[in-house]
């Protein structure tokens, strides 16, 4: 599986190492509770809603560099819309790895 | 430019603020995590331009577009270029920047933003050129004879097998199309489809229960799924 990195976050920053601060304090803060959102929406069995989370961490995932992982996400909304569970397995290890990463940046 | 960046999530108001503090033309005033709050700050304040994310809950990009009074520039931010397509039939859309939005694309939409003007006409509001469609009625094919219909009279249309029941103030009429074909020239601000075999004229609603409205004397069932639109769609005190 495709390693997240920072590739963007440092592009963005160029070299500023606050906004580069700050942009990971986003990222560290705003993921879990996005990750925590989109479990308790499964919970409730809603579509829409499970399918709103999962677009929101779309644009983590691909921030985060992961650009395999993005088209999974892509395809999980995508099903959702379907009112399909279909590649839910693999988007949860996508945030599986992302929770690892993030406790090492 | 006075800015304002309109986006439920964070992250993405970080980055476009980063990417703005990097243009000396720009000023970003405010940021909102819902369209909503941006709504109440655009009726007191003049903004030249708004980064604007068009998919957010409950009230998106699209809906708060629609709901301008005088809109400025605005350029959407999306991680899906199929959202953005909708809103481009609007003359003030500059540009649409995909997430994760890229420097040297940021720089390019505001580039055109700095050349893009804005005519009188465009700054109209949505309600007032929506009602030019609203003024428009359009003719049915029935038994060889082709009938006018007046858009607004409408309150009601529904699928029976390849036909649709056209029911208006004064008439009903059956014609050989289908739900797609007439939704397609109905104005969206006065139709919507509430179940996949109805159509109904938002206007002539009289009352709405859990899983119906009543519309003239006809129940009609609302899906589950287009329950939230129909609600969003009504001006509730």
């Amino acid at each position: 599986m495709e390693k997240p990195n920072l590739e963007y976050v440092n592009q963005l920053a160029r070299g500023d190492e606050s906004i580069k601060n700050e942009l990971i304090h986003v990222i560290k803060t705003e993921f879990p509770e996005e990750k925590k959102d989109y479990y308790d929406s499964l919970k409730q069995n809603g579509f829409k809603k499970i399918e709103e989370n999962v677009h929101r961490i779309k644009h983590k995932i691909s921030i985060l560099g992961l650009e395999k992982s993005y088209k999974i996400a892509n395809e999980f909304e995508h099903n959702l819309r379907e009112h399909s569970f279909e590649r839910q397995k693999d988007f949860e290890k996508i945030l599986t790895a992302i929770t690892n990463y993030i406790e090492t940046i | 430019m006075n800015c304002i960046i309109i986006d439920d999530e964070k992250m993405a108001r970080v980055i476009l603020k980063t990417l703005c503090n990097e243009v000396k033309s720009l000023n970003v005033i405010e940021e909102f995590s819902s369209a909503i709050q941006a709504m109440k700050f655009l009726n007191e304040t003049k903004v030249d331009l708004i980064f604007l994310d068009i998919h957010m809950p409950d009230f998106n990009g699209l809906d708060f577009i629609r709901s301008l009074k005088s809109p400025p520039k605005i350029i959407l931010t999306t991680s899906d270029p199929k959202f953005a397509i909708e809103a481009f039939e609007y003359d003030f859309i500059v540009d649409y920047l995909l997430k994760p939005i890229e420097s040297g694309r940021f720089q390019k939409a505001i580039q055109k933003a700095e050349k893009f003007t804005i005519t009188a006409e465009e700054a109209k509001p949505i309600e007032q050129s929506l009602k030019k469609e609203i003024d428009n009625d359009f003719y049915v094919n029935i038994d060889r004879r082709l009938i006018k219909i007046d858009l607004p009279s409408i309150y009601l249309v529904e699928a029976k097998g390849d036909y649709i029941k056209i029911k208006t103030e004064e008439k009903e009429y059956t014609v050989h199309s289908t739900l797609k074909k007439i939704e397609d020239k109905l104005p969206d601000s006065l139709f919507l489809k509430i179940h996949r075999s109805y159509i109904i004229n938002i206007k002539k609603i009289i009352d709405i229960e859990d899983n119906s409205v009543l519309i003239k004397r006809d129940v009609i069932p609302v899906s589950r799924s287009k329950r939230p639109e129909l609600m969003k769609r009504l001006d509730l005190l």
